[in-house]
């Protein structure tokens, strides 16, 4: 069932680019996806991730460059395309008028399966999805977090090879939001390929092997999440407070320790191969944050430094 | 076990199969909906008014009763109504409210598939709710002819003849601002009055008459009195009334094809 392990990637993106009038939503991307990987695009709103997303099923046609999603080209085969990837949208768009069981079958209906093969493998994904209980209850009853389980399960439904998820998280409590994340690491496990973008650095972190920082549709970087943070980050930040009116003078007596420094509106960053030596280091120079607090560099550490601390909207 | 040669050549049914279970969902209002507003109209006006209208001249309506003359209006501008709901918020919903275009749209369906579904989908609600409306108006007496029953596809292509264009201006709205009801107030209920529904065309001034001619209500309803009760008219013009309807739900596929088109890529 599964894409040949024959070392084809399942997508492969050549300078992939999408306008809209001037406006290049996704301006020259290229990317390749292996079989059973797990690839996340990160960036900020309006990065091209989610007309990334659509070009790869092909519901939206590129302006240039070269796609291939299992071999074929979306542009002319869609369909096929189409029939063996599960789609999860940033937003919801169950049937609320169908029972939560029911928005399976039909939706198993548009990949040609037939009702023996669907009533069966709809209790398994209701199952998969935690939702047994709630089979005949009707969509609008369900909780963010159900819905969105039950949004996965319907994208399940044809067995994929390949799972896009656009934001799955976003919106959802932490426990709904680690339940979700249990699920979709099972399904890696069981050797779907998972497409997910997010701006959730702790999501990416835990689910993708790989990654493209994604800006202004641009890739700014490439890589797993471990070999981003040993490339833009340190290993270890410290953080210190003096208060608003202070931080900024205090940049200019940290001068010189640590890898780099940074000055917010709230605190100090100082990045560190070790941030106790470099804690250490500031008390001897007679400064004392108001607080202080030493962690491992993490991907959001990454995100920032490469698509900068401007809101985006 | 997946297949997209099946989506491809019946994705069309699939998208109906769920628009229809999502009609199932609420059946009851539906059926309610199908044999309530047949009986009261027809007790109101068919036989309330016809009273009346009766007792008057009977020769004003081709020599039938004042109900076997409204009977088929009646059929016909039900189905219109049923196509002007149809054809509009579940379009807004579609694409805008809940959504649910997007689900299918991400399947292997295609765009054309959805909008064929959606129709077909809705002609297969009108054919059933027709073909109720009628069997009541049979019941009441009001369908003495023996091709009456062809009525029912006539009522449906009425039914799309208007709410096909409808459909295809209902995808174009990016903003509900209240269009539909407009669309209900100012379109749906003139023409329910001036298309020769409770009189005949030639009772009005001459500078009126045009809105039946343009309304594809009064076509229909012309072919389904001569079906009913044998209304009298030369074979063109029923050809050119059934002409019309054709058109007119046509144009109005094509314009909806195009609309959804340019709607899901932008």
């Amino acid at each position: 069932m599964r894409a040949a392990a024959n070392g084809q990637p399942v997508i492969s993106a050549q300078d992939l680019r999408k306008c809209y009038g001037d406006f290049a939503a996704v301006d020259g991307l290229s990317f390749e996806v292996q079989a059973g990987e797990s690839f996340g695009l990160l960036g900020p709103n309006g990065a091209g991730k989610s007309t990334t997303m659509r070009m790869i099923g092909g519901v939206s046609q590129r302006t240039s460059g070269t796609l291939a999603v299992m071999g074929l080209d979306p542009d002319d085969h869609g369909p096929e395309v189409r029939a063996h990837l599960g789609v999860v949208p940033q937003q919801d768009n169950l049937d609320e008028e169908l029972k939560v069981r029911d928005n399976l079958v039909v939706y198993g209906r548009y990949f040609g399966l037939p009702l023996s093969y669907l009533r069966p493998k709809a209790d398994e994904l209701l199952e998969f999805a935690q939702l047994s209980d709630k089979a005949n209850a009707k969509v609008d009853s369900l909780s963010g977090g159900m819905k969105r389980r039950l949004t996965i399960a319907r994208a399940l439904i044809n067995e994929p090879r390949m799972l896009l998820l656009d934001e799955p998280t976003t919106g959802l409590d932490p426990q709904a939001r680690h339940i979700l994340w249990d699920r979709l690491f099972r399904l890696k496990e069981s050797g779907v390929t998972l497409i997910l973008t997010t701006h959730h650095m702790d999501e990416a972190e835990q689910l993708c092997d790989r990654l493209i920082v994604v800006d202004k549709g641009r890739i700014m970087a490439e890589g797993s999440p471990a070999e981003l943070i040993r490339r833009y980050s340190t290993r270890e930040v410290l953080e210190l407070r003096f208060g608003s009116q202070r931080n900024t003078t205090a940049v200019d007596e940290l001068r010189g320790i640590g890898d780099r420094i940074e000055a917010l509106p709230d605190r100090v960053l100082i990045y560190a191969r070790d941030g106790e030596a470099a804690l250490e280091e500031a008390t001897l120079r007679g400064l004392h944050p108001v607080t202080s607090l030493v962690r491992r560099s993490s991907l959001e550490d990454v995100f920032l430094r490469l698509t900068g601390r401007s809101l985006v909207d | 076990m997946v297949s997209a040669s099946r989506a491809r050549r019946f994705g069309s049914w699939y998208y109906a199969e769920h628009s229809l279970r999502v009609m199932n969902s609420y059946r009851w209002v539906l059926l309610a909906n199908s044999v309530g507003s047949p009986v009261v109209y027809l007790f109101a006006m068919g036989i309330g008014l016809a009273t009346l209208v009766d007792q008057n001249d009977g020769g004003a309506f081709g020599g039938v009763s004042y109900l076997a003359f409204l009977a088929p209006a009646l059929v016909m501008s039900a189905a219109v109504m049923t196509a002007a709901t149809e054809f509009t918020y579940p379009v807004m919903d579609g694409f805008k409210w809940r959504r649910v275009y997007y689900g299918p749209h991400a399947s292997p369906l295609g765009v054309h598939q959805i909008v064929n579904g959606h129709i077909l989908a809705v002609s297969i609600r009108l054919t059933a709710g027709s073909a109720a409306y009628f069997g009541i108006t049979a019941l009441f007496g009001a369908a003495p002819s023996a091709w009456g029953w062809l009525s029912v596809p006539i009522a449906v292509s009425c039914g799309l003849a208007f709410g096909l264009p409808l459909m295809a201006y209902a995808a174009s709205i990016r903003e509900d601002k209240g269009q539909f009801a407009l669309v209900m107030r100012f379109i749906v209920t003139p023409l329910f009055l001036f298309s020769g529904t409770f009189f005949p065309l030639e009772s009005l001034p001459g500078y009126l008459r045009w809105i039946g001619w343009i309304s594809p209500l009064w076509h229909g309803t012309e072919v389904g009195r001569t079906l009913s009760y044998g209304y009298s008219q030369p074979a063109w013009l029923i050809i050119t009334h059934m002409a019309f309807l054709a058109g007119l739900a046509g144009v109005g596929w094509i314009l909806a094809q195009r609309a959804y088109q340019r709607r899901f890529s932008g």
